[in-house]
């Protein structure tokens, strides 16, 4: 018997076969052919772009000493599809983590992709690298990747070098040029001059197997680049005085601002309590970082720059010279004291002891307040209108630089507050206001607030007779001085240079007069000009002020040092600014009694209060 | 009785033609997929070409023995070399190689034995012995039980290795009962079940009962148009609806969890390119990036550099995709067409019910193994690992596909011989 009588099934077999080479011809047809899709994945599959990373630029001082240099350091990559059977522990052991961070670590880097690599572990000190890098081999699914880490041989400038980190997200969606993971300065020096010392990426396009295997150069290397190096600044720093301001601030908290007038170069740029800028590198920076930013001496807040506080005395400075160049008063102009400057029975500025009446050189020598509420009120009184005075005087005092951002090449700033007439009508009313109103300005208080920075290029425009150059606190790029009409052309007061040599005069004798205020601070064989200040700080003692400058023909330094609650001018702040003159100036101390007073001096909120 | 001394007269060449370019162009894809800049050892016993070259030859060995062998052999001992199978397959359980998670081999010295290549062949033959009996009549409920046993023996065993993959290639033979006529009720309930299965985890179980009511009324509506009981239309009913009740439990508590993934990924519930879907992703890359022309030959990087997994093996598809682009693949397509399509051909034209069924069997495996493993690297079937006829690499699987074919060739050959 013969099944044939089925043959007509072969039908079915045919049909079968047809219809099912049909559907994978259609499929194929679709994915080889209209979709497109594929190949761009085949090229994201194998080609991957290697970026060269350029050497970040040196940092030097302006005598050559080197302050910031790179190390080397290493991220310890996992590709987590390729781990597998590993001793957790150890590894956990020779990088110093636990097992929890670990596995956080693990999961999240699975999260990220299992095949792709992804950082681990970042930053790791070269000689934890070299340890891990002889066992890796029982580590599959591991490795080392090397990248740089800032140095800081010098251990000080915190504030002014400021720190490098991995790029912030924040700049990543802005700026294309970076990557995950690349450097980035985040502050200081570093983060203003950021184009500078990155440099350029290079890139190379490899072909890689799945196990990023190089297979060679893509198209061979016709669309690779090469890194450029990060060019190597000078700072206009001198890390020597530098170094011995920091000592000098130690347990004290305030801002030293040192400035060449010849040049507007800062020497010096102090902000305390500091830091040591090696805490912030590697993986102890972000612990380091934390601990800071909670402590409530706020050693991360850079006072040089940020902290807006009142001129005080040294402000007197400036009235002395807009009374000058106002034709109000004369170097021969008397006013008297009697205690202080009565103007009322309610508005009264008191003043100390001092014999009476006293001339222009005396009042600065003295720092006598009635004789600069007299000039104020002269200074405003001259117009027909206390606005139009008012407006006449501020903008003397905006001329030599207050009230304003110095468009300056540093990475912070404040614009400090000269009052504007807008500023006192909103508070009093429009003409309810008047010189003895705002009288405290006389004596560089009421709404009044300048920072350091300002305070010492203040000082450095009294030092020049008249004129400043923007600090800035690059000297040289790549070699090359800075070539910015912003920091090579002076800019001018509005009060003339003859006016000047009288008030200087004053300022020299602030150390030479027996009555003068910072007569304990005098130097031997230098003629040093100065004014003492005291800000009135309402949340505890008040703030303790000196600017200076030296030798008074010919300006190489002036400085403003400010310390919180140090009391009167002469106690904390003048005999550091003498100590500083002479350094810079001598490269020795001779008042080793003062320098051990300051040395040894605490002034930083004790740990039990608060 | 003629008698024909040489053992190349009335073999069929288009068969041989096709068998020799297909062997070809697939070995070219495995140097292709080993291929390695710097490497100079591709031709040795090291690496994978050199050894499918021996592989090669060696089946060049076996092609001759059977075709020097009498037709005769192969209906006379069928049963017994179906025993022997059988019992490599039950050795293989118990003695056989772990690999991945799998007994599947016999491990003798450096190579490999997968026994179940083997098995197919004797399981043919039986099942064609047993179909090729004059009293046979597959309408017959109890000649029904005793060929389904036949097949259902190596799947047990297979299942217990267990290797999915090859007991699915087990159970397509029961398409060659459906040519020896039993009945198309049987196909209809298959089909029913796999789209009843697909539906039901692909949506959920409301939709596919809502599906199976629509279907029960529009077979009661026709049943009733002819005249035929009403009770039919009720069974498919009650049965549909007892399947799509115990899919969750097939789908939870039997199937493992990578075949769940599997599925669930043909079918589009979860898209992880990274996890369970890298394999088909990379898979559907490599043929994808191969576009109209292919990147030529020993150009393709996603096989090259690896990205592929198993890419000389199962999914050897991918460097013909990556390479040769539409245009390879459509000719790797249509070899094997010409191939299944000239099996039935000559399976029809044999005069013995043995070489018949013995006929349509190879054609049905090849075509299983051709549908399915092509199917799962462009992404139209879930991943299920069988070699590519011809083309993947593997000493077992060349053996056993060589040896099924062309015992079929040679019974082909023999026809004339045979008495009716």
């Amino acid at each position: 018997m013969s099944r044939n009588k089925f043959a007509e099934r072969r039908l079915f077999f045919y049909f079968l076969i047809g219809i099912s080479s049909f559907f994978i011809l259609l499929k194929l047809f679709g994915i080889q052919v209209l979709d497109d899709s594929y190949k761009l994945s085949a090229d994201n599959n194998v080609i991957k772009a290697l970026t060269l990373y350029p050497e970040r630029g040196y940092i030097y001082d302006r005598n050559g000493t080197l302050l910031v240099t790179n190390q080397r350091a290493y991220d310890l990559m996992v590709t987590p599809r390729h781990v597998k059977g590993m001793d957790t522990l150890e590894l956990c052991n020779i990088i110093a983590i636990d097992k929890a961070y670990f596995d956080k670590q693990f999961s999240r880097a699975r999260k990220y992709s299992r095949h792709r690599a992804s950082v681990f572990v970042k930053e790791i000190a070269k000689k934890t690298a070299a340890e891990l890098q002889e066992k890796l081999y029982k580590f599959p699914g591991f490795y080392l990747q090397e990248r740089t880490m800032r140095e800081y041989p010098q251990h000080s400038a915190a504030h002014i070098l400021g720190y490098v980190s991995q790029v912030p997200d924040y700049v990543l969606k802005k700026k294309n040029y970076y990557k995950k993971n690349d450097n980035y300065g985040m502050s200081g020096v570093e983060n203003s001059y950021e184009k500078e010392l990155r440099g350029t990426q290079g890139v190379q396009y490899l072909i890689r197997d799945v196990w990023n295997r190089s297979k060679g150069k893509f198209e061979n290397g016709k669309y690779d680049s090469l890194a450029v190096n990060g060019k190597d600044l000078e700072l206009s720093i001198d890390i020597q005085l530098q170094e011995y301001a920091e000592q000098l601030m130690l347990n004290k908290k305030g801002a030293i601002v040192a400035i060449e007038p010849a040049t507007g170069e800062i020497l010096t740029l102090v902000s305390s309590p500091f830091y040591d800028p090696n805490l912030l590198i590697g993986r102890s920076r972000s612990p380091n970082f934390n601990r800071m930013y909670k402590d409530q001496d706020k050693p991360l807040f850079d006072r040089s720059l940020l902290a807006e506080y009142p001129p005080g005395s040294t402000f007197k400075l400036l009235n002395a010279l807009v009374g000058l160049q106002e034709e109000v008063i004369y170097s021969g102009t008397r006013f008297s004291c009697d205690e202080g400057w009565r103007f009322s029975a309610k508005l009264k500025v008191g003043c100390h002891a001092h014999r009476s009446p006293l001339n222009l050189v005396e009042s600065i020598t003295q720092s006598c307040n009635a004789y600069y509420c007299n000039t104020f009120r002269r200074i405003v009184e001259k117009y027909p209108t206390a606005a139009e005075g008012y407006d006449n005087w501020r903008n003397h005092i905006l001329s030599f630089g207050l009230g304003n951002f110095l468009n300056n090449d540093l990475y912070n700033g404040r614009k400090g507050r000269v009052p504007s007439v807008e500023f006192y009508n909103k508070q009093y009313g429009e003409r309810r206001w008047k010189a003895p109103t705002v009288i405290s300005l006389a004596i560089g208080q009421d709404a009044l607030v300048v920072s350091p920075i300002q305070m010492a290029n203040m000082c450095a425009a009294i030092a020049n007779r008249g004129h400043y150059y923007t600090p800035h606190i690059v000297r040289k790029i790549a070699g090359e001085f800075l070539n910015d009409s912003t920091y090579t052309s002076p800019k001018y007061t509005s009060v003339d240079k003859k006016h000047f040599n009288k008030v200087i005069d004053g300022m020299e004798r602030v150390f030479t007069s027996k009555h003068g205020t910072a007569k304990t601070a005098r130097l031997k064989g230098i003629e040093v000009c100065g004014k003492t200040g005291t800000a009135e700080n309402p949340h505890g003692d008040d703030h303790s002020i000196f600017i200076a400058f030296a030798p008074k023909d010919s300006p190489q330094i002036a400085i403003a040092v400010y310390v919180e609650n140090g009391g009167w001018g002469s106690t904390w702040a003048a005999p550091i600014a003498s100590l500083m003159i002479e350094k810079y100036l001598t490269g020795k101390v001779s008042n080793t009694k003062q320098e051990a007073f300051i040395l040894n001096g605490n002034l930083m909120t004790p740990e039990n209060e608060n | 009785m003629r008698t024909n001394k040489n053992f190349f007269a009335n073999i069929d060449w288009t068969l041989v033609i096709i068998y020799l370019l297909m062997l070809l162009f697939g070995w070219l894809n495995i140097y292709a997929a080993n291929y390695d800049e710097g490497n100079f050892k591709l031709l040795t016993m090291s690496a994978e070409p050199g050894k499918q070259l021996f592989w090669m030859a060696t089946s060049g060995i076996w092609i001759s023995i059977i075709l020097i062998i009498d037709g005769k052999f192969y209906t006379t001992f069928s049963y017994l070399i179906y025993a022997v199978m059988m019992l490599l397959l039950i050795g293989v359980v118990l003695f056989g190689k772990e690999i991945g998670g799998a007994k599947s081999w016999y491990a003798l010295g450096s190579f490999s034995m997968q026994p179940s290549e083997f098995a197919k062949v004797g399981t043919l033959l039986a099942l064609s012995k047993y179909l090729s009996q004059l009293s046979i009549n597959l309408q017959e409920i109890s000649n029904q039980i005793k060929a389904f046993a036949i097949l259902i023996l190596p799947i047990v065993l297979i299942m217990l290795q267990p290797d999915a993959g090859s007991a699915i290639v087990f159970a397509s033979l029961f398409l060659v009962l459906y040519r020896e006529g039993i009945s198309g009720i049987y196909l209809a309930v298959v089909a029913l079940t796999i789209a009843l299965f697909i539906v039901t985890v692909k949506y959920d179980q409301k939709v596919a009962m809502l599906l199976v009511a629509g279907f029960s009324a529009l077979f009661a509506y026709l049943l009733k148009k002819n005249k035929r009981p009403l009770k039919y239309a009720l069974l498919t009913l009650v049965m549909s609806l007892g399947f799509v009740k115990s899919v969750d439990f097939l789908y939870s508590d039997i199937l493992k969890q990578h075949q769940q993934n599997r599925i669930d990924l043909i079918l589009g519930k979860i898209d992880d390119i990274h996890g369970v879907g890298y394999n088909l992703h990379q898979s559907k890359i490599a043929i994808g990036s191969g576009g109209f022309l292919g990147k030529g030959f020993l150009d393709g990087t996603q096989t090259k550099f690896n990205f592929v997994p198993e890419q000389s093996t199962d999914f050897i598809f991918c460097t013909i995709g990556e390479e040769w682009g539409f245009i390879g693949s459509t000719l790797t397509i249509v070899l094997f067409v010409l191939l299944l399509f000239r099996l039935v051909i000559l399976a029809e034209r044999q005069r013995s019910s043995f070489s018949r069924v013995y006929g349509y069997g190879v054609a049905t495996i090849l075509f299983c193994h051709f549908f399915i493993n092509i199917s799962m690297t462009i992404g139209l079937m879930p991943v299920i690992g069988i070699p590519l006829p011809f083309f993947s690499y593997g000493g077992s699987s060349l053996w056993g596909f060589s040896i099924l074919l062309f015992i079929f060739v040679k019974l082909d050959a023999y026809r004339m011989e045979v008495l009716r």
